[in-house]
């Protein structure tokens, strides 16, 4: 223990105490919080009552990393009493269950915030531990027993979930994240980059020990690199079905830092695990409970036009970034398109994962700033996205799901072209 | 009369040849250090060369945006540029100490200048690169944050933010080098102002719908984006 505490010496002394007090546990809730007064208490109790539910004899803590909130979010989590989940459910608890609080920073860094979560998750000996979310206002008790059980009590070490989402929600997991960590890793993981999640305390402390701290970006997009670590470390990984997902309404600017926390993580992680990644042909489903995707079909405004134009701005004002990083004939094809009307515009699949891999091996070789190459992907993914909602429109969910999985397969049959690209010296 | 202009004559010959063998050391030393640093030249060209090669400096050249300015000027890349500046630094060095060594009185105090302008040189050549790599990646920092904000006119924009660091970067060259150290002021302090009020005035005239939207999104509650996505990305 002593060694540990030397180890985790980021951890303030008073985290330390209330750790102690705490003392070993089975079961860890960690959650990472900034200025969520407004809805931290529901949930703090639907955690408490989802571990009075599903773990009622489980040792258990509720850890809240903090990043400066101003709204007195941490005296929230730390002053809900488990009395106010009791007789609403008639639920009880045969173990004293503890809720403690750190504030990690003066501002938030998802990173730290986790790597304060595993740290006590290690300290405190956890067996299981998951990560919820401070912002799902939908989220229910069941989604902890659905994803701590697997780790619990089937010796899985890391729970993905699923959602019930709308079909043109999550374009940027539906059209990059899930196809690409798919065709790479072998692996089909529908949301590698969650909020929500569990994980075993073995996967913890060995991620905790990896050299992924200290690159300087704060630990943007960690969640992602946790996952990715968990499948090259070859470990056991399943999914699991929750419910309905949030939907977040998001302004166009919310593209960028979404781009940076998901395909900056994921191309930042393709070089040490080239070794890994380039041995993986095809790919294999992943462990499930209840459904794989449900596609939600409502009708939903969306601004294409303005998609479109963005993408068209983008191509055209970017073309000196763009030479650095493409292929002549990419961009020749991606100029031909951006001058398209609506009706007869289409970015292609194929097109599109030449691009996506072209700049994956751009960026390895840092052919201008790597931060300006994420950025760039942006107008090109509205492109796509464009074509993703064109193509969808009227289209049910098995068709949704179909035109994915072939996606999904053209990221296959196209990796040995990221492969040559990788591998060459120009 | 005809001794007198023998004997004139051979005086004088006798003074050509006795200054010709005081000279003759100090000139076989000075084509001796000649050569030796042209030797030393070429060597340093070439490990210079394979090194800048070995680090991919013309990439970080084209990067910066040099690459583009030297084909403009029909000049070679900037490894061989800076491989050629350096031979040429070192050969003129080594020469300039031979010239020192015949002892010519006035050249001495030309060439102990030339010696104490070269780490200014080199200070000057040293800002003007990383400026252009810092002007290279502010522009494309503006462009990129621009389109993705879809600002109109993005490339104005980029070509603005270049153009300040580039008029800041000269004038702290020159400044160093210490040339036209006034005139450059003059010229800087009226270049950065016509910049600053021609941007002035055409944000005044041309951005008035942007800066409108900008106020109004920053002040005005309640009032719904019209241009949101209105899709979650993730």
């Amino acid at each position: 223990m002593e060694m540990k505490l030397a180890e985790e010496s980021y951890l303030t002394d008073d985290f330390l105490r209330q750790l102690i007090n705490v003392g070993e546990v089975d079961i860890l809730v960690g959650l990472p919080t900034h200025n969520n007064a407004k809805t931290i208490g529901s949930i703090v109790h639907t955690i408490q009552s989802g571990i009075l539910r599903g773990f009622p004899r489980e040792r258990a803590v509720i850890v809240n990393a903090d990043g400066g909130s101003r709204d007195g979010t941490p005296e929230l989590v730390t002053g809900v009493s488990i009395d106010d989940v009791r007789p609403a459910s008639n639920l009880y608890a045969l173990r004293t269950l503890h809720s403690i609080s750190t504030k990690y920073a003066s501002s938030p860094a998802s990173g730290v915030a986790f790597r304060t979560i595993l740290a006590a998750a290690e300290l405190l000996r956890a067996r299981a531990c998951v990560v919820m979310s401070p912002e799902s206002a939908n989220i229910e008790p069941e989604w902890l027993s659905k994803l701590l059980r697997p780790i619990y009590r089937d010796g899985f070490d890391l729970v993905t979930p699923t959602y019930r989402r709308h079909k043109f929600e999550g374009l940027l997991i539906t059209n990059l994240l899930y196809p690409m960590t798919r065709a790479l890793y072998g692996l089909r993981i529908r949301e590698a980059y969650s909020p929500e999640f569990g994980f075993s305390g073995r996967l913890a402390s060995q991620f905790l020990g990896q050299n992924v701290w200290n690159d300087g970006t704060d630990g943007d997009g960690v969640g992602l690199r946790f996952t990715l670590a968990a499948i090259t470390g070859r470990y056991r990984i399943c999914q699991s079905f929750l419910g309905e997902k949030d939907r977040v309404e998001r302004h166009a600017a919310d593209l960028v830092p979404a781009l940076r926390q998901t395909v900056g993580a994921l191309f930042s992680v393709l070089e040490p695990d080239f070794p890994v990644w380039s041995a993986v042909a095809g790919s294999q489903p992943a462990p499930t409970t209840g459904a794989d995707q449900e596609v939600l079909l409502e009708p939903l405004r969306v601004n294409r036009k303005r998609l479109r134009e963005m993408f068209s701005t983008g191509v055209a004002e970017l073309e000196s970034v763009f030479q650095s990083i493409l292929s002549p004939s990419t961009l020749a094809e991606l100029q031909r398109i951006a001058r398209l009307g609506e009706e007869e515009f289409h970015y292609p699949a194929e097109l599109w994962v030449r691009t996506v891999y072209e700049f994956a091996a751009s960026y390895q070789k840092s052919v201008i700033s790597r931060d300006h190459i994420v950025q760039a992907l942006a107008p090109l993914f509205r492109g796509r996205a464009f074509t993703f909602l064109m193509e969808n429109r009227n289209a049910s969910a098995d068709d949704v799901e179909n035109n994915i999985e072939g996606l999904c397969l053209e990221f296959e049959r196209l990796k040995p072209y990221l492969l040559q690209l990788w591998t060459s010296r120009e | 009369m005809r001794e007198m202009i023998i004997s004139e004559l051979s005086q004088a010959l006798h003074e050509i040849a006795r200054g010709f063998a005081h000279y003759l050391p100090r000139i076989i030393v000075m084509l001796i250090l000649a050569f030796v640093g042209w030797v030393i030249a070429y060597v340093a060209k070439a490990v210079l060369r394979s090194t800048l090669r070995l680090i991919k400096f013309d990439k970080l050249s084209e990067n910066a945006g040099a690459s583009q300015l030297l084909t403009k000027a029909a000049l070679p890349s900037a490894t061989e540029m800076l491989s050629r500046f350096v031979f040429w630094v070192t050969w003129l060095g080594f020469i300039l100490l031979g010239v020192r060594v015949l002892g010519i009185l006035g050249l001495q105090e030309q060439i102990a200048t030339f010696f104490l302008f070269l780490p200014r040189l080199f200070v000057a050549m040293f800002i003007l690169f990383f400026g252009l790599l810092a002007a290279s990646f502010f522009s494309r920092a503006a462009l990129l944050a621009a389109v993705n904000a879809n600002v109109p006119s993005p490339r104005v924009l980029s070509r603005a933010v270049r153009s300040i660091i580039i008029v800041f970067v000269l004038s702290i060259v020159f400044e160093e080098l210490g040339l036209a150290e006034q005139t450059m002021l003059v010229a800087f302090g009226i270049a950065f102002g016509a910049l600053m009020l021609g941007l002035a005035i055409a944000f005044g005239m041309g951005g008035r719908d942007l800066a409108r939207r900008f106020l109004e999104k920053r002040f005005v509650r309640g009032k719904k984006e019209e241009n949101e996505d209105e899709l979650s990305p993730l």
